[in-house]
Order: structure tokens, then C-alpha cells, then sequence
């Protein structure tokens, strides 16, 4: 219930929700209350995805693919049904889609080497563009500069307008016959916009470049179906969604990950060894090599059970509701900015600010001594903090266990912070 | 952490806007974007001006006006063993309680000592102290090769 008395359209029934998470009953700072709105950077954890790794370790414990012996089976069997459960869970066509990676700069890393290394028609060289935008994350900044300085080739990129949108504009002019790649942002970290996914896969295609989505910021809150997006390849990080820190996820289209030339070498990713020469495996263990983060995926693959127990549609309706909630309590303390969209149309729940001329940093501390936690400062994405004309943000994200109570005590401890700096 | 002292240099800093000086520097803290501009001026031995431009948080702004304060007028040798005491209170994790002899040297810079607690905030109150090591080093050292005036 919100502080007029109204009840939110479509909210979940965060009283057993919470129970799930241990953490968000921790008291900090003299037994206050913890309000946790860091979410875009990551999630807590279920009592579920905790036993699974638990369990695992003290049952299971293996290397994976190799060994006949009990343990290992069991090993292989919960670590490849994890990529089962992630394969469903985005609707891939494919199992073998599915990479597992060590985070999402992990996986656009590897897309952005991949192209690197590749042959015709893929290779990136100093005949080509590579297109990103000014709303990326620096894990989707800094592999294209990488790539760029070391092929020839050039980085173009969208820019933004006032209201926190991807300018499209100018798509002719910045996607072009010569563009190999662009790899962009589905919600942005730090704006909470969600892009228009649809106008740049089909400027892409026109020009036959390949598109790489980053949805780091998608998976936890939104269904995610890697066939209506349309790209070639999707990222996204597994510890955001519920699992654990050390997982993450790169799709990508079955004939591109047998044509493109594997990054990292070692064992898993072969299929013989000479002292002369190697050959591959097929995907997806061409792109894992070395033990993986087994017991990661495994709990990945619980945290997917419990996402989609509660159902992606209704999580998104859920943070929706908030989100429009939240907006209209920040509208209400005064010199507060929105650093994005002001409205909840084609928004997620990341709402960066500024308030006033107090520095993020003291908003974030004296929020803390508050129980509020929040993130501070540029969020890895300091170009869209260069556009704004601003050194920093402070930012309240939500989730599924987010309540329109802690959207509140986030409105009243910035009227603390304004009256402490005032 | 937020001591009245603390918040009273915040609102009033006191020394700020850039003067004449034989050695300018030029320091951020990449983690928030903090950034100072310091340029020391000495008389012979004695530290004649500290003047800076600088956007922050309340921690890093106050500490360089409790800085201007403390060092202007200071001879060099003892400026550095305030910088010296002020950098091991910085570090201490809160495990330093100020005692009179530390509040003798410190004067109002002992108000940070609760800002030891939180790591993440040291490097705002250390900034400025850092950029006026590295300064005053390069003024003494004759570095720099022309004076800003």
C-alpha cells in the first residue's frame, strides 16, 4: 500500500517473497531496518539457489565431462541441465546456444575476440565500423575500443537525447555497408531505459551487420526470447538474476559459433591434441575452456527455476508498477533531476538522480545510515555522466522483492539528506 | 562522519579558488569522479599559499579547506609531519582514537577520524593531502619549469 492508501496494480506478494531471501532481514547500523534499491548491481539470493549450491558441494562435487564415477555423472548432468533450464528460459532453439561465461564482460568479450580472430564474412578489420552507443556500460565500451585499436577498424556509436533515449536519427549514417558489428544495450545500468530493439536489428540486417544484445539489465527483470529479438548474440550475467557471483551467459546463433574461431585454449574446448595441431569441439564447449564454474551454473540454473516459478511477465508488471510509483515520489522532493526517462513508458526500475548540488557520495552515506542502500557514483557508464554534464548519479534500483514501503522510505530519507545538507 | 566541523568547511571552505604558485597539480579519485586542482606557493621554507578548485563530496571539499587552514604559514618540515599524522589517522580503520597530542597537530582534521571507518571514503579526505605531497614535492624540486603566476 502506498502513503495516500492505494494498492498498486499487479504487485507480487512480496511478504512471501521475502521470506525466501535471508539477507533482506539483516538489521545494519543499530538495528535498522535494511531497504535494499541495489539491485541493477546485484540481486540477493533465494534460500533456494543457496541450498542448491550448498547441496551441491556437500553431495556432488565433481569436475565435469570427465571421470565415470558417480559424482562425476552427477556433476555433468546438473551442470548441462542448468544450460537446459537457461536454453528455455530465453527460448533458444538450441542448448548448444548456450555459453557459459564467468559474467557478462566475460561473454561481450569474447564476441568482441571472436570477431577479431574471424575470416571473411565476419572479420573485423580496418575496412569496417564497429557500432555501439553512448549508453553502454564500459564492459560494452571498452572490448570495441580493444578491438578497434588493434584491427584499424572504426567505432562509431549512437548518442542520446535530453530524455535519456538512444538517438536514432542518424541510423543510416551510422550503420552502414560497412558496419560488421553493433552491439548495444537492451536497458541501460544506469538510465533505465529499455531501446527499441526492433529499428536497430533491422538496420543491421539491411547491412548484413551482426548484432550482439547486452542484456544484462533484461534477464532478471523481463522475458527474454533471443528468437523475437532477432540478434545473433545476447549477454547477460547471471549473479543480477538471483545465482551467484562467477556465471555468466553468452547466446549465440548455432551457425556463427561453427564458423567463428574459438578465444581461450585449454582443455573441455577440443576434440583431439596433437604436438602439431588441435581440433575443436563443437559449441558450446569450443567457447568453455577449462573446468567451468560448475557449481555457478548449477545455481544459476535454480535461480532460473525460481524466476520462472514466480513467471518473468508478472515480475515485470510487478517492477513496472513500482517504477511508476517510485517516479511520482521522486517528482515530489523538490530539487531532485531524474538523470533518464521521467515516465515509466518503456523504462526499467534503475532510477538514477541528482539532488540538488549535494554529491551523490553523501546522499549514498546518509542514506546508509538510513538502512537505504543504493549505488553511487557513475556507474561504469561515465560517457552518459560526461553527456549529462554531471560527475555522478545516485541510483535506486528494484526487483521482485521491492515494496512500495521501501519506495517510500527511499522519498523520506532524501528529505533527511536535504534537510542534513540544506 | 558528518561532524559539524566537518559540514562547516563543506558550506564555508575556506582558501579555495587558484592563486599563484610555483608547482600546480592535478588529482581525481577515478572510483567518484572527484577532482582538485592545487597549486602551492612557498616562501623560502614556509608553504605561503595552498590554493585549489575542486568538486567533490562534502568529505574531499572539507578536508582541502581544513588543509588551507592547517598548512598555510607552516615551515615545510613541520606541513609534511601534519600531512604525515593526518595520513596515518586516514588509514587507521578507526582503530585511532585522537589523543590532545594528535588534536595539538590535527586541530579540526581530527573530525575525520570517524571517516576512517568507511574505506570507500577514505580517498575523498586524502585527496587533497596527496595532491599538496605531490605539489609542494615538485615546488621544492624546481620541476616545474615556469611559475603559474
Amino acid at each position: 500500500m502506498t502513503t495516500d492508501g492505494r494498492v498498486l496494480p499487479g504487485l507480487l506478494d512480496t511478504e512471501a517473497i521475502r521470506k525466501d531471501f535471508p539477507a533482506l532481514d539483516r538489521l545494519v547500523h543499530d538495528g535498522r531496518k535494511l531497504v535494499y534499491l541495489d539491485n541493477a548491481a546485484t540481486s540477493q539470493k533465494p534460500r533456494q539457489v543457496l541450498d542448491t549450491l550448498n547441496s551441491y558441494y556437500e553431495r556432488s562435487n565433481a569436475n565435469v565431462h570427465r571421470g565415470v564415477h558417480v559424482l562425476a555423472e552427477e556433476a555433468t548432468a546438473l551442470y548441462e541441465g542448468a544450460r537446459d533450464k537457461v536454453a528455455a528460459f530465453i527460448n533458444a532453439p538450441s542448448r548448444d546456444e548456450v555459453i557459459f561465461t564467468k559474467n557478462a564482460s566475460e561473454s561481450l568479450n569474447l564476441v568482441a575476440n571472436m570477431l577479431g580472430w574471424a575470416d571473411e564474412p565476419y572479420r573485423v578489420d580496418r575496412e569496417t565500423e564497429i557500432v555501439i552507443t553512448e549508453m553502454e556500460h564500459h564492459s560494452n565500451i571498452v572490448p570495441w575500443q580493444l578491438l578497434s585499436q588493434r584491427t584499424g577498424a572504426t567505432l562509431k556509436w549512437f548518442g542520446l537525447t535530453d530524455d535519456g533515449r538512444l538517438d536514432l536519427s542518424d541510423i543510416e549514417q551510422v550503420i552502414t555497408e560497412k558496419t560488421k558489428i553493433v552491439s548495444f544495450v537492451l536497458v541501460s545500468n544506469i538510465l533505465g531505459t529499455v531501446n527499441p530493439v526492433e529499428a536497430i536489428v533491422r538496420r543491421a540486417q539491411d547491412v548484413g551487420a551482426l548484432v550482439l544484445i547486452d542484456a544484462s539489465q533484461a534477464a532478471p527483470h523481463m522475458a527474454l526470447d533471443v528468437q523475437a529479438l532477432g540478434a545473433d548474440f545476447v549477454a547477460f550475467t547471471g549473479h543480477k538474476m538471483l545465482g551467484p557471483t562467477g556465471i555468466g551467459v553468452l547466446w549465440g546463433r548455432q551457425e556463427l559459433l561453427e564458423d567463428l574461431p574459438p578465444f581461450l585454449g585449454g582443455g573441455e574446448m577440443i576434440e583431439t591434441v596433437s604436438m602439431h595441431s588441435s581440433t575443436y569441439a563443437p559449441a558450446p564447449h569450443k567457447f568453455e575452456a577449462g573446468t567451468p564454474p560448475i557449481a555457478q551454473a548449477i545455481g544459476l540454473g535454480a535461480a532460473v527455476d525460481y524466476l520462472t516459478a514466480i513467471g518473468m511477465d508478472k515480475i515485470a508488471a510487478h517492477e513496472h508498477a513500482l517504477t511508476e510509483y517510485a517516479l511520482e515520489r521522486l517528482h515530489e522532493v523538490p530539487d531532485l533531476r531524474i538523470i533518464g526517462p521521467t515516465t515509466a513508458q518503456d523504462r526499467a526500475a534503475a532510477i538514477s538522480f541528482v539532488l540538488g548540488d549535494i554529491h551523490p557520495h553523501d546522499v549514498g552515506q546518509v542514506l546508509d545510515e538510513q538502512g537505504i542502500a543504493v549505488r553511487v557514483g557513475h556507474h561504469c557508464a561515465r560517457p552518459v555522466c560526461l553527456r549529462y554534464g554531471i560527475p555522478a548519479t545516485t541510483r535506486a534500483s528494484f526487483y521482485l522483492y521491492s515494496t512500495p514501503a521501501e519506495v517510500d522510505a527511499l522519498a523520506e530519507g532524501l528529505e533527511q539528506v536535504r534537510n542534513f545538507f540544506g | 562522519m558528518y561532524q559539524d566541523v566537518i559540514l562547516d568547511h563543506y558550506k564555508h571552505p575556506h582558501g579555495r579558488g587558484l592563486r599563484d604558485g610555483q608547482a600546480e597539480v592535478h588529482h581525481v579519485n577515478p572510483t567518484c569522479g572527484d577532482e582538485i586542482t592545487l597549486r602551492v606557493r612557498l616562501d623560502g621554507s614556509v608553504i605561503g599559499d595552498v590554493s585549489y578548485e575542486s568538486q567533490g563530496c562534502s568529505i574531499s571539499q572539507a578536508s582541502a579547506s581544513v588543509l588551507n587552514d592547517l598548512l598555510v604559514g607552516k615551515d615545510v618540515a613541520e606541513a609534511q609531519k601534519i600531512q604525515e599524522t593526518f595520513l596515518e589517522l586516514m588509514q587507521s580503520r578507526g582503530r585511532i582514537e585522537p589523543d590532545e597530542a594528535m588534536e595539538e597537530v590535527l586541530e579540526d582534521a581530527v573530525a575525520f577520524a570517524g571517516v576512517s571507518k568507511y574505506p570507500a571514503r577514505v580517498k575523498c579526505a586524502l585527496l587533497s593531502w596527496m595532491a599538496w605531497k605531490d605539489a609542494t614535492a615538485k615546488a621544492l624540486s624546481g620541476t616545474t619549469p615556469e611559475e603559474t603566476a
